[in-house]
């Protein structure tokens, strides 16, 4: 089994049932931080999905992306923790 | 030899995204949730960085990946404060099984400031 096989049989379709399971929780969560946070994972898992498929197509240049996507969800749950704050306060 | 090793290393971090994906499901509690998504999250995406730097095999991207992880270890912690923070200020209940809460009483509902008493007992003495 060479690795190309492995990655695309074994570890991507882990993957991608973490992010079912996440998913789940997103649109259940009981209350808004349960989403905030499910959301947080659910791109961190995408960033572990773009390294995988960079070592499949031997294209380095999308661990760039990763590294955008991985400013983008700590910028949106400060945000959002920020604006909850601020919710609370009036 | 490189390939299993790379093998290795994609299957014990995209087992532990699995396992951290598991917990936020089944987690009876949002601050449970919480110490479960950063912790695994961030090890199982540093294995599979680690997967990359490995199979690239070359300083430049072994630069990026270390920037990647870095920051991810960095901001983590700092992100799971502020939403744990603002999620007690909004009243998120604990779990019917926690035992206690260090916190109760401690956090001035008015102005957000964290004291070292408890805010009740400040009040019945002056």
């Amino acid at each position: 089994m060479s690795l190309n096989d492995y990655l695309f049989w074994v570890v991507l379709p882990i993957l991608c049932l973490a992010v079912v399971l996440v998913a789940y929780r997103f649109f259940k969560g009981p209350s808004i931080v349960d989403r905030v946070i499910a959301l947080d994972l659910m791109i961190t898992i995408g960033i572990g999905i773009i390294t995988i498929y960079s070592i499949m197509t031997k294209q380095s240049t999308f661990l760039d992306d990763a590294m955008i996507l991985a400013l983008i969800a700590f910028l949106g749950t400060v945000a959002f923790s920020y604006y909850l704050e601020k919710k609370e306060e009036k | 030899m490189s390939d299993i090793l790379i093998m290795i290393l994609c299957t014990l971090g995209c087992i532990t995204v699995l396992i951290a994906a598991v917990g936020i499901v089944r987690m009876p509690d949002f601050f449970t949730r919480l110490s479960v998504t950063i912790k695994a999250a961030t090890l199982g995406i540093g294995l599979l960085l680690a997967a990359a730097a490995v199979f690239f095999a070359d300083i430049s991207i072994s630069t990026k990946v270390l920037a990647i992880t870095f920051f991810l270890f960095l901001t983590a912690p700092v992100a799971g404060h502020m939403i744990g923070r603002a999620s007690y200020f909004t009243g998120t209940k604990l779990w019917k099984g926690s035992v206690r809460d260090d916190l109760e009483g401690k956090y001035d509902k008015e102005t957000h400031s964290l004291g070292s008493e408890s805010r009740e007992d400040e009040e019945s003495i002056s």
